[in-house]
């Protein structure tokens, strides 16, 4: 049996509390007004009491902080380990983590350690007949599930990048930040960093593009993006690509547009043969007019798009080259 | 070493998908179904590492009797053998109870000896938990890594080098210990095609099944029965504004196009 707490599991990095990490507090506000709840932040690093100050400016009940050494640098043995104990022994109805690499990456386990359910990627909820009803993508993005919860034990529960919007947080009057009750001999690394390396960055900075023509899975091959190039020579646009056009080799790495790749918002984004699945949606999404080509009426980016047409890529490029320099000249 | 990689049987989602009568999942009976994406470049990373190694490949899959065409294509690929997690009792789990399930599947079909490595996909297509490979892992009591992009065996399989991705196109080096759990991310690796002669061979190969009295796990902790998640309905999201659909022939629509970016746009 749970108790009467939302908690939010925070990223921070550099010094930084994650943008969707205030995204989540959001959400986790709403959340404990529908259950009648109070909503508590968890803030796990080594050096962070700062940040802890910083999001205690949130109306929150609490901040709580796991300040440990072992917490400096991210592995799934040492934040499983502080956060299992404390969850068992505050059993909050829910707890929720911003959806990153890094939640993904050890919350499930944590779930496993402490008995919780486990609800990844919610994008939203509303109340059904028998309780909340969560909402979240399936099938690639292409449909979205209504998802219920059974039982009364916690949930361990990730909010989508973009659900939620920081400027929905209410701001409090300075919640009380607290030590996390937790047990230290239990924050154990299980893993060893060697390091990182920064794959996608390149000698191309798409961020400050106001024209990009990305490709998706739909182009087909890299011997069929020549009318692609000449599309994006008449608009004077940089080519992007989603993940799989690159993981396919026909594009080099550092044009990719999503969450492993480059974040973002030109004036004209053209995506082509490009479904919208989320990863490379949350890095597009700012864009000021999104322009869809898809032969699939039903793709997700249709949603999101200003413009579309409903076609083969191969028939439009052609096409479209042509009315842009007949537009042009 | 001895490799155990977990694939997953899903609809096509290039498929026309339509909602099935029940509205809680989608109608599979015109759908075409295909290896999960990222647990195909899981088997071809564990196939890798075994021909490396000296060593071979057994192949886990858990769902109805068509996942057994899934499995054959594992087998004619090089694993040696396969296991079908096959029991009305292991449908409709979520992320928790289907790696429960799996993880005393790999125990028991490990022997003695055990697996040294054990691969999936970082995510299915379908459900998308994300989740059922760091669960086993749990279950297991092994340590594990989440969308790797590189696995290199070190120290005679003692321990692994793994790349993993981080957000904003960074990636992380670590090492872990073995025996570990390990979940792909597509684009790892080039993943092979079957030749004639392997599926020829696959034909010979071993495909066990085991139920869930095999694995002496009471049917309420697995499936739908023991899941904390219970999927209510599906549907198509809901239309936002939507995109305005420039209709014609591609000539006519690019023309529409190029004009409302000019004129409503004002970007060209």
């Amino acid at each position: 049996m749970s108790s009467n707490k939302v908690w939010i599991v925070l990223q921070q990095r550099d010094g930084k509390v994650s943008r969707i990490s205030w995204e989540a507090i959001a959400a986790g506000q709403k959340l404990a007004a529908a259950l009648g709840a109070e909503a508590e932040a968890v803030l796990l690093g080594s050096g962070v009491s700062d940040l802890a100050q910083e999001v205690a400016s949130a109306d929150l009940a609490a901040v709580h902080l796991a300040d440990h050494e072992n917490l400096a640098d991210y592995t799934p043995g040492a934040y499983v380990g502080a956060l299992a104990g404390a969850i068992q022994a505050a059993q909050p109805a829910f707890v929720l983590f911003p959806h990153t690499y890094q939640t993904v990456d050890y919350f499930a386990r944590l779930a496993q350690e402490t008995g919780a359910g486990l609800l990844p990627e919610m994008t939203g909820f509303e109340q059904g007949d028998d309780g909340l009803l969560f909402h979240r993508p399936i099938l690639e993005g292409k449909m979205v599930a209504k998802v219920r919860v059974k039982g009364e034990d916690t949930v361990l529960a990730s909010v989508q990048s973009g659900a939620y919007s920081r400027d929905d947080m209410e701001a409090g009057s300075g919640a009380e930040v607290r030590g996390l009750d937790f047990d230290a001999s239990r924050v154990v690394p299980d893993r060893e960093i060697l390091g990182v390396e920064d794959v996608a960055g390149g000698e191309l900075d798409l961020t400050k593009e106001d024209l990009i023509v990305a490709v998706g899975r739909g182009v087909g091959g890299a011997d069929k993006m020549g009318p692609v190039e000449e599309l994006a020579a008449a608009l004077g646009a940089e080519i992007a690509a989603s993940r799989p056009v690159v993981d396919n080799g026909w594009l080099a790495r550092e044009r990719q547009i999503g969450s492993s790749g480059q974040t973002v918002a030109p004036k004209l984004y053209l995506a082509l043969g490009i479904s919208g699945a989320i990863q490379h949606v949350v890095g597009m999404k700012g864009s000021s007019n999104v322009v869809a080509v898809n032969k699939d009426p039903g793709a997700p980016i249709f949603q999101l798009a200003r413009y579309g047409i409903v076609g083969d890529l191969h028939e439009v490029v052609p096409a479209l080259t042509e009315a842009v320099k007949a537009a042009k000249s | 070493m001895r490799v155990a990689v977990c694939i997953k049987q899903v609809p096509d989602t290039e498929a026309r998908l339509q909602v099935a009568a029940d509205g809680r999942w989608i109608d599979e009976e015109e759908v075409p179904f295909v290896i999960n994406e990222s647990d195909e470049y899981a088997l071809e990373e564990g196939l890798r590492i075994a021909e490396a190694g000296g060593g071979e490949v057994v192949v886990f899959s858990l769902g109805p009797a068509r996942v057994t065409e899934a499995l054959r294509k594992a087998l004619a690929l090089g694993a040696s053998r396969a296991v079908h997690l096959d029991d009305d009792a292991f449908a409709g789990g979520d992320a928790l109870a289907t790696a429960r399930a799996l993880a005393a599947a790999i125990a028991k079909e490990g022997g003695d000896e055990g697996f040294d490595l054990v691969l999936t996909g970082s995510q299915s297509d379908d459900v998308g938990y994300g989740s059922t490979g760091s669960v086993l892992a749990g279950h297991l009591g092994w340590p594990h890594a989440w969308l790797v992009m590189g696995v290199e065996v070190e120290e005679g399989g003692k321990s692994a080098k793994v790349t993993r991705e981080m957000e904003a196109g960074m990636n992380e080096i670590i090492r872990l210990a073995l025996p570990a759990v390990i979940e792909v991310q597509a684009g790892i690796n080039k993943p092979r095609y079957a030749s004639l002669k392997g599926i020829m061979q696959a034909k010979r190969k071993p495909l066990d099944s085991v139920s869930a009295a095999d694995l002496g796990i009471d049917a309420g902790q697995l499936g739908a029965a023991g899941s904390r998640l219970e999927v209510v309905s599906v549907g198509f999201p809901e239309a936002g504004e939507g995109a305005q659909i420039l209709e014609g022939d591609p000539a006519d629509a690019a023309r529409a196009l190029v004009e409302k970016l000019q004129k409503e746009a004002r970007i060209l």
